[in-house]
């Protein structure tokens, strides 16, 4: 057997050469079953899901990302902004789901809005849902925000916590490389400004996902470079929790139309999983983010590497915005089902990982 | 799983309780893994293909077999028996393609049709195309064929290849060769025993059949694996099947859907591995895209499946049964999904002749 794959197979840190030999060698299967010891010297028998509800508080961009098929133009008639009302009722609709865990907010970066809009959402919501987990804002908003209201990235973000965040969700992050950006998504955080936010936010200890965008016009050396450069900010600041990777869907975008480009085949997608669980060594958890790849597709994700099939997820629209045909939601004893036939256990989950015991008041 | 692990790496034929250890084990990527050494070892790296169309004479069956969505009674909507002219008609439509090589026959069990009827059809083709290949009429037609017209399968068969040109017989209608689930997944047509003797019979003949498994409905995994094993031991006496093609039981607007769930994708993966592990005296596996989908079919190719099924046309009986797949791939795509792979396509006609390779 090759030295490459002997590493992977004994579980050793790959090297960028290592780690291109095995993409290249394409032995799905192999990758498959190396990956899965690195799942299960992690995570042993455990698959992860939350129970969770996802808020996009606004569609409209002033980042225009080629890349995206959610955000609008001002002005567009689908165009929307959640205000404090509306927020009001989607958090009385929270407080009556039962064991919810966390909240997501994740949005587009709106050209009016300034950053006291955003805080007073986090301690709005907060305040509605205190023992709720609050993950909020990618990187790119973040550093929208310091650009909005003059602040250092830090300063933002010691507000945001202040307000209530509790963890950063790892999207945003793309290709890690300028020329990449410059065509998928010129106008919004550079790859620097991305490190930097996350790098700050473990430095706060806030901890952070990451991720990778893949399958549009990057090469394949660009795709490993980005997941060491994530190896290389983890061995720092140990911060990024879970990783997920999300295959480009290029329909409605702009840049799936300009170029032509199709969707990634499941072949790649799980190749492209398993090799990112051995590259990224330091990181705990893998996300199989099964609304983007579907349930069938997510499940077999948990054989490749993945241990979290994320949540149950009250509204998702920018995923659907771009083409997902899968529902929005999920029953819990649904995703359980499909975790216990991959024979895992299934395990719900806080933002942090820690095991959560069902209750059965209200969660709030 | 060690002890199977060194079977299997040294070629040593699997037993029946280590199938049921392969079906009991959840570990997928192992078992793919597992399938694709046997895979390499056994069939390299190209991958077969056919441009084909799909011909199905009619759908009005007397047999309405509850894991059925194609068969209908006359009053049915929707229900159809070609003439001979239409079924001329989907050819000449399908040989517009000038790389179509051959089609693919199989029909209901038409409850007023005889013998003669099917094969006037069948003959009109093979004397208008004679260059395409004709593959076609399951063990089930077959025994239908035989009782209907007081002949031995025997001389159902040698009528359908001198004069029907019939070059290989479709590998459906194995279901679960098993009584007990005949009984009540579809009561009223061929038998096991029957569905066995058939292939037995036509590669008595040189006629070189496919066989079949259609799961994921009532049987259990030892019922699987028994099947698979009854393969075998027909294939270790005669070596006439060619391929074998597991099929996912698909539900909607199926009887039996309306208690049984679709198998998941892990559990077709599974079940091509353990296929491909199991069955070591046959050549070749198949990813049969209609049922899988298209990107299971993919996967499936790293499980053990070295065959993609084809272009097919027009894929009717199993979009009844609610297919989420296309009804046709072009050649285009299939080489496509072979190739991003790393894989060698080929294309083959019905024997598994090399058309042409790419
Ligand atoms: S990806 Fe984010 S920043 Fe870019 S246009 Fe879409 S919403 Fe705006
Ligand atoms: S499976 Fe075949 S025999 Fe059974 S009802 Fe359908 S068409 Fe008829």
């Amino acid at each position: 057997m090759e030295d490459f794959k002997q590493k992977a197979l004994a579980g050793e840190r790959l090297n960028f050469d290592d780690a291109l030999n095995l993409y290249r060698d394409n032995d799905l299967l192999f990758l498959a079953k190396c990956a899965r010891q690195m799942k299960e010297r992690k995570s042993g028998n455990k698959i992860f899901y939350t129970i969770n509800r996802h808020i996009n508080l606004t569609n409209i961009c002033s980042s225009n990302c080629p890349l995206c098929a959610f955000q609008v133009k001002d002005g567009d008639k689908r165009g929307f902004v959640l205000e404090s009302a509306d927020i009001e009722k989607i958090l009385q609709d929270c407080q009556n789901t039962k064991n919810l865990s966390e909240v997501h907010i994740v949005s587009a970066l709106h050209p009016n809005k300034n950053f006291d809009y955003y805080l007073n959402i986090v301690k709005q919501v907060k305040t509605a849902l205190p023992k709720v987990d609050v993950k909020a804002f990618t990187p790119v908003e973040v550093v929208n925000f310091a650009k909005i209201s003059g602040l250092s990235v830090k300063e933002v973000l010691i507000e945001l916590q202040a307000a209530g965040l509790d963890s950063l969700p790892g999207g945003g992050a793309e290709i890690f490389s300028d020329r990449v950006r410059q065509i998928i998504c010129p106008k919004k955080a550079t790859a620097a400004e991305w490190l930097e936010v996350m790098q700050t936010a473990h430095e706060l200890g806030i901890r952070t996902n990451a991720s990778m965008m893949f399958g549009h016009i990057e090469t394949i050396e660009e795709r490993l470079q980005h997941l060491f450069t994530l190896r290389n900010l983890q061995d720092k600041t140990g911060g990024f929790q879970a990783f997920m990777l999300f295959p480009f869907h290029p329909a409605n975008t702009i840049l799936g139309a300009e170029k032509n480009i199709q969707c990634v085949g499941s072949w790649e997608n799980l190749k492209m999983l398993a090799l990112s669980r051995l590259i990224l060594d330091n990181i705990d958890h893998f996300k199989a983010f099964w609304i983007m790849l579907t349930l069938p597709i997510a499940q077999l994700a948990l054989g490749f590497g993945a241990d979290d099939l994320d949540g149950t997820i009250g509204e998702e629209k920018i995923i659907h915005a771009a083409g997902a045909k899968t529902k929005t939601g999920i029953t819990r004893s649904d995703l359980e089902k499909i975790i216990r036939e991959t024979g895992y256990k299934p395990i719900r989950r806080d933002t942090f990982y820690q095991e959560v015991q069902n209750d059965n008041s209200a969660s709030s | 799983m060690k002890d199977i692990e060194e079977k299997i790496l040294s070629g040593e034929r699997l037993t029946r309780e280590d199938g049921l250890r392969l079906f009991n084990c959840n570990n997928l990527a192992w078992l793919g893994n597992m399938a694709d050494t046997v895979r390499k070892k056994k069939c390299g790296d190209v991958v077969y293909y056919n441009v084909n169309c799909h011909v199905n004479l009619t759908n009005i069956c007397t047999s309405r077999c509850k894991f059925c969505a194609f068969g209908r009674d006359f009053e049915n909507q929707g229900a159809y028996a070609m003439t001979k002219a239409e079924a001329l008609a989907v050819v000449a439509d399908a040989i517009k393609n000038p790389n179509l090589a051959g089609l693919h026959i199989v029909s209901g069990l038409h409850p007023t049709w005889t013998f003669e009827n099917y094969l006037e059809i069948v003959k009109a083709i093979h004397e208008t195309y004679p260059t395409l290949y004709i593959k076609g009429f399951t063990g089930v037609e077959i025994t239908h064929f035989a009782k209907i017209s007081g002949l031995s399968v025997k001389e159902v068969l040698i009528k359908l290849r001198d004069e029907g040109g019939l070059q290989a017989i479709a590998g459906g209608g194995a279901e679960i060769l098993s009584d007990r689930v005949r009984q009540i997944i579809c009561p009223k047509k061929a038998t096991a025993a029957e569905w066995l003797e058939v292939a037995k019979i036509a590669h008595g003949l040189g006629i070189k059949t496919n066989a079949s498994m259609l799961y994921g409905h009532i049987e259990t995994l030892a019922e699987r694996v028994e099947h698979l094993i009854k393969l075998r031991e027909l294939q270790d006496e005669t070596h006439g099947f060619q391929n074998f093609i597991p099929f996912p039981f698909l539900p909607k607007n199926t009887e039996l859907g309306k208690t049984v769930k679709q198998t998941s994708m892990w559990d077709d993966l599974r079940t091509i591995a353990i296929s491909r592990l199991m069955l070591d005296n046959f050549d070749n596996i198949k990813a049969y895209w209609v049922m899988l989908t298209v990107p299971v079919a993919q996967v499936a190719l790293g499980f053990g499946a070295n065959d993609i099924d084809g272009t097919i046309h027009k894929e009717t009986i199993l979009h009844d049964a609610g297919a989420t797949s296309p009804t046709a791939l072009s050649e285009d795509n299939i080489i496509k999904i072979i190739r991003e792979i790393g894989r060698i396509p080929a294309a083959v006609d019905c024997n598994f002749n090399i058309l042409r390779r790419l």
